[in-house]
């Protein structure tokens, strides 16, 4: 037994999760603050703990900025009455928050988030394979949602299931299909090496920018975001898969979506933006010092904010689709496109050698 | 019958849904932009804020008091009385209660109460008030710990109430009265 190996990735875990769990949190009260921000209004800036105006001038301007929020939303989440409604399949309505939560947490194992700091690797698995590990845990997250809409045995909550589960799945075919021209130009699937290549490169997004494209707008079909959040339709479908849930089950529902947010904000930035690189100020390469390293992490976190950002905005700016121009976008339009697109660089890179 | 709407088929560029997005980046940004910058908010933050209610505002009706700070109510029971939701209760100062503390007035309430939880703000007791004492002001966020506390007795509601903006029938009357006592009678 390695126990180095052990402590060390218990530690990476432990910070991992709660750093995850910390943006969701954040995450959401973003959401409502660039919400307000969009729709002229103020957003959340009442919510404070009794001991915040006892500090003199970072309480109230932390609660003007509503930084308290997040504490509240979750308090209430546990306190409120975990209801079970009559006419539930009880195990399948247990079981189907955790099946939603576990990919969502999963998925940001094989993201490298920072270089090295001292000789720890910055990445909670180094998997050679890390692209298909991430597509393999993302395509279990639908299974979370469909049994949801399932277990719930009420009408809305089945419609949203199918809709997630036939847009999830088509998605899924795009989303894949759009990262194999950056695997043919890096001809790796780690994504650590991936990082080293651009680092030496330049970023794959100057390289393949359709891919980006594709890659992106899947990925906000895939967490179920507008303008394409079929699923949680609120004005459709009352409240979609969760319509039946409350309490803290909502809670695990809701920090799935988050989660998933963050994790595909991170791979994009990991696949196309040069992960926790920098091309100057000597960025570039693995941190020899402390500083560096947690230099490398800002750098990564600041380019995974931006698209957390950009989640967010897309948002409060498009309507929903419509369920044939959503299938009409997937199927017919970014399946072919990423085709072509794999067909263009192949021959690019034969022409090249 | 259905109609049926003619939609223009999608040029290229909007297929690409590229004028869509350019349009709502144009639009957020420039409402993020005037609410973080500029600080225009339609949000009126209520406490803090709050609206001028206009003068013709029915809000609770409190008691008010002459120029020359007398209680103006006469203890007649008519609001009382016309009070749909009975919100009112008047105790009177009966034969050997306390006289009323201005002149052209027999007597005033000894006590005077309004259950704000009742009273449906209606106005009626303003409209009956023949000695205009009880007037609908302009509070609307009534607040207490208790329905005891929500019942406000009448020195709550003449220091609520303040002064009566209105014309002073009685001082009027006593003037006319006095200048025609004192008429240069000439034989």
């Amino acid at each position: 037994m390695d126990w180095n190996f052990i402590i060390f990735s218990l530690v990476k875990l432990a910070i991992i999760v709660g750093v995850v769990q910390g943006l969701v949190a954040y995450s959401v009260l973003a959401e409502r603050k660039i919400s307000a921000w969009i729709q002229d209004r103020v957003g959340p800036n009442r919510c404070a703990p009794p001991f915040a105006k006892y500090i003199p001038v970072l309480g109230p301007l932390l609660t003007r900025w509503g930084m308290f929020q997040p504490l509240a939303d979750g308090l209430k989440f546990m306190f409120k009455e975990d209801f079970t409604p009559a006419g539930v399949k009880k195990i399948y309505f247990f079981l189907a928050p955790a099946i939603a939560v576990i990919p969502a947490m999963l998925t940001v194992a094989v993201i490298p988030f920072g270089s090295v700091m001292g000789n720890q690797k910055m990445v909670l698995a180094d998997l050679n394979v890390g692209i298909l590990y991430t597509f393999g845990i993302v395509s279990m997250g639908v299974y979370g949602i469909v049994l949801a809409g399932y277990a719930a045995n009420s009408k809305y909550p089945m419609f949203g299931g199918i809709r997630s589960s036939a847009q999830m799945i088509s998605y899924e075919i795009a989303m894949g299909m759009s990262v194999i021209p950056v695997l043919l130009i890096v001809g790796n699937l780690n994504l650590g090496k991936i990082i080293s290549w651009q680092a030496d490169h330049g970023w794959l997004v100057m390289y393949a920018p359709i891919a980006f494209v594709i890659f992106m707008v899947s990925s906000f079909a895939e967490t179920n975001r507008t303008p394409f959040d079929l699923p949680e339709a609120e004005t459709e479908l009352v409240g979609g898969y969760h319509t039946e849930y409350g309490s803290m089950k909502f809670a695990l529902f809701f920090l799935a979506e988050y989660s998933n947010m963050v994790s595909s904000s991170a791979m994009m930035v990991t696949l196309f933006f040069g992960g926790w690189t920098l091309p100057f100020w000597g960025l570039d390469h693995a941190a020899t010092s402390l500083g560096m390293g947690i230099a490398h992490i800002l750098v990564f976190l600041v380019k995974m904010l931006f698209f957390m950002v950009v989640f967010i905005w897309v948002r409060w700016m498009f309507p929903r689709f419509r369920y044939d121009q959503l299938m009409d976008l997937g199927w017919r339009t970014f399946l072919p496109l990423a085709l072509v697109n794999i067909l263009i660089t192949a021959l690019w890179l034969w022409m090249r050698s | 019958m259905a109609i049926t709407v003619d939609r223009k088929p999608l040029t290229f560029w909007e297929k690409l849904y590229l004028p869509a997005i350019i349009g709502g980046i144009k639009v957020t940004t420039k409402h993020a932009w005037n609410t973080l910058v500029k600080g225009k908010v339609v949000t009126m933050e209520y406490p803090e804020q709050k609206w001028t209610v206009p003068d013709h505002y029915r809000g609770a009706p409190y008691l008010v008091k002459d120029q020359e700070g007398h209680t103006k109510c006469v203890s007649c029971q008519l609001c009382e009385f016309v009070c749909p939701p009975k919100a009112i209760r008047i105790t009177p100062p009966g034969d050997a209660g306390a006289k009323a503390d201005r002149t052209n007035a027999e007597k005033m309430p000894a006590e005077f109460e309004i259950n704000m939880l009742r009273c449906i703000y209606c106005g009626f007791c303003q409209e009956v008030c023949p000695e205009e004492a009880i007037f609908l002001q302009k509070d609307y966020s009534l607040v207490g710990t208790s329905r005891a506390e929500m019942i406000y007795n009448k020195e709550k509601l003449l220091s609520l109430g303040g002064v009566s903006p209105g014309i002073q029938k009685w001082k009027l009357k006593l003037d006319e009265a006095k200048a025609q006592e004192n008429f240069p009678v000439k034989l």
